[in-house]
């Protein structure tokens, strides 16, 4: 399996860890579960879009989690967040009805988009994780002190001029640029069990910010590399593996908590 | 017309009355609580059960409904109150649930079964099975019996769980009667209009009715009018679009509920802001 063949695949593998880990552990934080789960949604009809207009996947991918992003700001505003976040999936997903109908999409294309292709990532897709992971981890450096501030007391953050509607934003615009990534290569359906997954375990084991975003990336890698590696020798599908990983990484968190008394 | 007159139309507008009437109240509490997330979640959930009944050649709406009964079982066992928490439950059940999906499509060797999925995911109501018309009827109407019955303490809980225990309320029996009744409408609408639309309809008209009125009693019903409304608004403008382009075999009636169901929410979002809540 170390082929190479086999390297791009380890190598945008590895990179979507990398990147979830990171943008996981504030999804997790902010309770951004669910738009971790719509804007990846809300891509995948921006794909089947994209190929019913005959242009890049990429292109649609990015256009709809980016407007996707940016409506679930705006609507969160007047609406609750969870209701915003559901609204816009559906107008996303209806939509995406549409285009599938409409483009009689063929249906393999339709399943590597939802589930990824991990075991066939061609140089094109990985350098488009390098590129797009390397702007991902930027924008969280950057705006690591007021996204963590916002994040963890968000009232002081606003009284101390850091806009809770402003880092909401940006935040989800960072998730948009996550899902365009990871979306090839993991699928739609399985990027966010990657962002919220390893984060909710790293959690459980340390409360201190930076040893939990480390933590969460190493169990994203690890979850990632496993799932691979598996999947090459069993042919089991990458998705199943990664779901099955992730809900165990969680249940070794919960437990821990539970047997230090502790009741997150 | 020949709408009136199609067989198939008739299906769909008694599966579009039922499913808007249980939608609306068991959405005007999934609103009020914030749990459109496990809402959603149930129908992707649900999805998984429905393709694991595919593979046993079983009813899709039994593997729907025993799988979704499941997951929220396990999302209550885990037993968290704070609402992050719940989410990342909800995630991770979720998640692993899709896993599942992805494992038992790997199992169905036929390229129809990828073309099966489809339909559960986007749906068709025009393609609903007659047959299953009684027990779709049937799971109506216990789900509208359940939430009839726990309609007081549910709403106590809802509002405040401290106040409803104190008064003697069961929260935790009650939440868990009230996921019950949740994957139940998940179950129905995601067998008709699709899994991954069913979300629409049970938050949208949920969401409309409170931004216009603020008794409960009231959202409920408002909810299940406008749920049936955009239903059936839908699935004529998909009729109607039999002979639009591009190829004239209609566009799917999901999307035109979805449309209908956005255009009842901003026309809501219109009403002015001393008479609507901003909690939804």
């Amino acid at each position: 399996m170390f082929s190479a063949l086999m390297a791009n695949t380890w190598l945008a593998a590895t990179l979507v860890a990398v990147v979830a880990g990171v943008v996981g552990f504030f999804t997790v934080m902010r309770g951004s579960s669910f738009a971790a789960h719509a804007l990846p949604n809300g891509a995948f009809a921006g794909a089947a879009g994209a190929t019913l207009i005959g242009t890049s996947t990429l292109l649609g991918l990015g256009t709809f989690s980016v407007a996707g992003a940016l409506a679930i700001a705006a609507l969160g505003r007047r609406a609750r967040n969870d209701v915003a976040t559901a609204l816009v999936m559906a107008a996303m997903l209806g939509l995406g009805a549409l285009f599938l109908s409409v483009g009689h999409s063929y249906a393999p294309e339709v399943d590597a988009l939802l589930f990824g292709q991990i075991l066939a990532v061609s140089n094109g897709q990985v350098e488009a994780c390098v590129v797009m992971g390397a702007l991902t981890v930027l924008a969280v450096v950057a705006m690591y002190r007021p996204l963590l501030f916002s994040s963890v007391s968000p009232d002081v953050a606003e009284a101390r001029g850091v806009r809770a509607a402003v880092v909401e934003t940006l935040f989800l615009l960072v998730v948009a640029l996550v899902t365009t990534m990871a979306v090839p290569v993991v699928g739609a359906l399985l990027i966010f069990a990657l962002l919220v997954g390893p984060a909710a375990s790293a959690r459980a084991f340390t409360s201190r910010p930076e040893a939990a975003v480390a933590l969460s990336v190493l169990i994203a890698l690890i979850v990632v590399w496993a799932s691979v590696a598996v999947a090459y020798e069993t042919n089991l599908p990458v998705g199943f593996l990664v779901g099955a990983l992730v809900a165990v990484a969680y249940v070794a968190g919960r437990l821990y908590t539970w047997s230090r008394g502790g009741n997150g | 017309m020949g709408f009136w007159s199609s067989a198939p139309v008739h299906t769909a507008l008694w599966v579009g009355l039922l499913v808007g009437v249980v939608c609306g109240p068991v959405g005007v509490f999934t609103v009020m609580r914030g749990q459109s997330f496990a809402g959603h979640s149930l129908s992707d959930i649900g999805t998984t059960g429905g393709a694991g009944a595919y593979l046993l050649g079983v009813n899709v709406l039994y593997g729907f409904v025993a799988f979704n009964v499941l997951a929220a079982t396990a999302m209550e066992a885990a037993g968290v109150q704070r609402a992050r928490s719940r989410d990342v439950t909800t995630g991770i059940v979720l998640g692993a649930s899709l896993g599942l999906t992805a494992l038992f499509l790997h199992w169905q060797t036929s390229s129809s079964t990828t073309g099966a999925t489809m339909t559960v995911l986007f749906g068709s109501i025009f393609t609903f099975q007659k047959s299953t018309l009684p027990l779709v009827a049937g799971l109506s109407l216990a789900t509208l019996a359940l939430i009839a019955l726990l309609y007081r303490p549910l709403l106590l809980a809802s509002v405040s769980s401290e106040i409803a225990a104190a008064r003697g309320v069961p929260v935790k029996l009650v939440g868990a009667a009230y996921l019950v009744a949740l994957s139940l409408a998940v179950s129905l609408s995601a067998i008709s209009i699709g899994a991954i639309l069913s979300t629409a309809l049970l938050i949208g008209p949920a969401a409309t009715a409170l931004r216009l009125t603020r008794r409960p009693g009231a959202a409920v019903v408002v909810a299940a009018a406008v749920g049936v409304a955009v239903t059936w608004l839908g699935i004529a403008l998909s009729y109607l679009s039999y002979d639009w382009p591009p190829d004239h075999r209609g566009w799917p009636v999901s999307f035109f509920v979805v449309a209908m169901v956005l255009t009842a929410y901003f026309l809501s979002l219109l009403v002015p802001a001393e008479r609507a809540r901003r909690t939804v």
